[in-house]
């Protein structure tokens, strides 16, 4: 019994820690989406900004100011695809895609050049890395039986980004329901040309959409590179930009439901990790691979049928031209 | 009530090569209802436009109420006190009517505030001008009537005194334009301008008090409505004296070569669009279908022409059964002599990026006369494409020119040339004036009368009640995707306006 409610917990705190850059992602991918311009490049972002956070906490030796060019390098190539899905009204796939693979490029040319560690970057350590927040009362709390471990495993003992990225859950529904801001940024994702005569600035609108998907998607990648891990690893991401993106289309561009998203993929892959190399009744050992490969396994199941139809951001994807 | 509303002096504008507008000269009297009327392509829109702050002029200045302003985008127009109410709405469909209302002019930061006041001021609108509108309720879910009452609140929300209706009627039932031209009435008392931009002379005359007609981009003359006539406003539009009524003898019906009985259609979210319809169409006869779009009149076409299937029912060419329900093939029933002119020329019946002789055998490229064994035998094709351009009146003749690149008008005729001239013995038309110049409208009317002449079986259906009403021998009303009532073509507008809202017993409703 209690052996189960430990591997229960294992679990759950590793579903939480998995999930935290699907959730900054998915929600950076959200406000860009919700304002109409697509975004495949969240894995790209993301990856540089853990390689540029990875390599400015190294060198300075702080954790906040590798969290700022973070999100300065994320920033940077959402202005990029800003400038191209936006102001030159590209196609908003093909940008997505080339920043994807300028990302994995560049990280580890730029990591080998300067660090010479086959483009890792150096071990963080200490004020480099983010370090887990001790809620109060965790020792108060330890010896009450299941709250106590609940408490000191799954509410306690996590990052402060960990915490960022679910309070920036409601945080988002907020703006995007209750501000002059979200109400823009929807009508611009679903009808521009009505936010135009309305005498809105829809490239304006759409800028500032990217660039809360640009800060979103640096802090994700510091995450990666900066507390769970100290340091970057060539192609750390590992694909985390596309279940993000998966996550998103299956909560149909909606908050509350992105999060639940996130946390249903971290689950999987959770369950993955704990899965391996373990004999399962029945089955037998069962592959590593397999195990990792389940979640996208059943993204792809789940988006294929069980989610009902999920109807995107009218205009999304489509760069404004007044009509003639 | 003399002084002017709005002032344009010289307004000059082009797009590339095409000069949309050429000097034009505007005076808008305050607290009147002034028209402009103009073909499709006369620089109506594109005038509007940049009245609203759209589009800059090239040259030219504009003064409201007496100012000289630049009008460099829509927060200048709307602080000036102009609205604008667009042709397709501009409004947030999955937004509600209130969120609708408020956007571009929520006032703070956070929304509390603001939609207290948008419903306050909602709830006075509705009283002052009878604009009733439920301000929760969701613009997908109103019917488009309330949409567009939706856009007229948007406009007085933010102060509008001047407000621009562009082509305001063309989504709407006769009975829903009586009640735009009652709002419209009502507003103009209370003292606002309206400028009601149309191409429908018939509005014109019902509601205006002055009337400025554009042709090819430029103003050619500005009337008092009551001093005019809509045959002077017609060949003032045209540049040339125009039919407005066809002109055609009696029908001679003979054999049925179209049936249609209990036919059934549902679309694809499994909602009944058809509904148990029968109707005979006969050599000689042209058979009109009216309605207002989306009550099934698409997908009856679809259906009788083998592009959608059916749920249920049956449908007879020439006395042998189409397989509606099963595999029904375009090109089979093409084959059988039942040509289709598509509703929507672009998405149906062109393809644009097509040269003019392409689009001119599309459909019927598999034709020995258009192949080279295994190939195209271009000679032939654009020879062919070359005769029927001279026929149909297509122009510029060129039948190397990309499709894109003819005027709406004459992208038509090339549909209509590649259906008519194969001599089918049923003729399906689908909106055959849709975004047409009224020139066009008349060459295309006498050739669908001509057809009948000749003894083909004509199934037409139209938005236009007076093109179904001045081409049909008989008269379909559908509503809801039935047929609620049959009609001679000398019915009147209204009793078939009524039935075209879905009320079949006018006595009832004419309180």
């Amino acid at each position: 019994m209690d052996q189960a409610f430990g591997i229960m917990l294992v679990t759950l705190e590793g579903t939480i820690r998995l999930s935290v850059p699907l959730i900054l992602a998915a929600l950076a991918g959200l406000f860009s989406e919700r304002s109409g311009v697509f975004d495949i490049g969240l894995e790209g972002k993301m990856l540089a900004a853990a390689f540029g956070g990875g390599a400015a906490a190294a060198v300075f030796q702080s954790a906040y100011l590798g969290l700022g060019v973070a999100i300065l390098v994320s920033l940077g190539l959402a202005l990029v695809h800003g400038f191209a899905s936006i102001t030159q009204r590209g196609n908003q796939i093909v940008s997505g895609v080339a920043i994807n693979f300028i990302a994995l490029g560049a990280t580890v040319i730029l990591g080998q050049a300067w660090f010479r560690q086959g483009g890792r970057t150096p071990a963080l350590t200490g004020d480099s890395r983010f370090q887990a927040v001790e809620l109060p009362f965790t020792d108060a709390l330890a010896d009450i039986p299941f709250l106590g471990p609940i408490y000191a495993n799954l509410i306690s003992g996590h990052f402060v980004l960990t915490y960022f990225a679910f309070a920036m859950v409601p945080f988002t529904w907020w703006v995007l329901h209750r501000t002059r801001f979200g109400l823009r940024l929807r009508a611009v994702g679903e009808n521009p040309g009505a936010v135009d005569t309305a005498g809105i600035s829809v490239t304006r609108m759409r800028y500032l959409a990217v660039i809360c998907c640009g800060i979103l998607c640096g802090i994700a990648g510091a995450y990666l590179s900066m507390a769970v891990a100290a340091g970057f690893v060539k192609g750390m991401t590992a694909g985390k930009g596309f279940i993000a993106l998966a996550a998103l289309i299956f909560a149909k561009w909606r908050p509350v439901n992105v999060m639940f998203a996130c946390l249903l993929f971290g689950f999987l892959d959770a369950l993955g990790i704990l899965l391996q190399g373990q004999s399962l009744p029945l089955i037998g050992a069962v592959p590593v691979q397999f195990m990792q490969a389940l979640p996208y396994v059943l993204t792809v199941v789940l988006l294929a049928g069980f989610i009902g139809k999920a109807i995107p951001p009218k205009a999304g994807g489509v760069p404004y031209v007044k009509e003639r | 009530m003399d002084s002017l509303a709005i002032e344009l002096r010289g307004i000059d504008k082009s797009f590339g090569a095409v000069h949309a507008n050429k000097d034009i000269n505007l005076q808008v009297r305050r607290g009147t209802i002034h028209g402009i009327i103009g073909e499709n392509g006369a620089g109506k829109s594109t005038l509007m436009s940049i009245l609203y702050g759209f589009y800059q002029a090239d040259a030219g200045d504009i003064f409201v109420g007496g100012d000289k302003i630049v009008i460099r985008d829509p927060n200048v127009a709307i602080e000036a006190g102009i609205g604008m109410v667009h042709q397709h709405f501009m409004l947030v469909e999955n937004f509600s009517v209130l969120e609708n209302v408020m956007l571009g002019a929520e006032e703070n930061a956070i929304l509390n505030k603001g939609i207290t006041r948008a419903r306050a001021e909602l709830k006075r609108l509705e009283e002052e001008y009878s604009l009733e509108v439920n301000p929760d309720a969701i613009i997908e879910e109103l019917p488009v009537g309330l949409q567009q009452r939706v856009e007229i609140l948007k406009a007085l929300y933010r102060g509008a005194d001047i407000l621009i209706l562009d082509e305001p009627t063309g989504v709407l039932t006769p009975a829903e334009a009586d009640h735009l031209f009652r709002i419209l009435e009502q507003l103009r008392q209370q003292g606002k301008t309206i400028i009601f931009i149309t191409h429908k002379l018939r509005e014109i005359m019902a509601i205006t008090d002055e009337v400025s007609v554009m042709r090819r981009g430029e103003m050619v003359a500005t009337r008092k409505t009551s001093e005019t006539s809509v045959e002077e406003l017609a060949e003032l539009m045209v540049g040339r004296r125009v039919l407005l009524r066809v002109e055609k003898g009696e029908s001679k019906p003979k054999d049925v070569q179209l049936s249609v009985e209990n036919l059934s259609v549902k679309d694809g979210r499994g909602v009944t669009m058809v509904d148990n319809v029968s109707l005979d169409v006969r050599a000689g006869e042209i058979v009109g279908i009216a309605g207002v779009a989306g009550n099934g009149q698409s997908e009856l076409l679809e259906t009788i022409t083998g592009i959608r299937s059916a749920v249920s029912g049956k449908v007879t060419l020439c006395n042998e059964p189409i397989d509606v329900t099963g595999d029904a093939d375009p090109a089979d029933l093409r084959k059988r002599k039942m040509a289709h002119v598509p509703e929507d020329r672009h998405h149906m019946g062109l393809v644009l990026a097509f040269e003019e002789n392409e689009n001119a055998i599309l459909g019927y490229h598999y034709d020995p006369e258009y192949l080279n064994g295994p190939m195209l035998n271009l000679g032939s094709i654009r020879q062919h494409a070359q005769k029927s351009a001279e026929q149909y009146d297509i122009r510029p003749p060129d039948v190397r020119l990309k499709t894109a690149n003819f005027s709406g008008g004459n992208q038509q005729k090339i549909v209509l040339a590649r259906e008519m001239e194969r001599d089918p013995t049923v003729l399906v038309i689908g909106q055959p004036t849709r975004g047409v110049d009224v020139g066009a409208i008349e060459f295309i009317h006498k050739r669908i009368i001509e057809m009948r002449d000749a003894g083909k079986a004509v199934l037409l259906v139209s938005v236009e009640l007076d093109e179904i009403r001045s081409l049909s021998d008989r008269i379909l009303v559908m509503f809801a995707g039935r047929i609620v009532g049959e009609r001679a073509p000398d019915a009147s507008e209204s009793e078939l306006g009524l039935l075209m809202a879905g009320i079949e017993e006018p006595m009832e409703a004419a309180e």
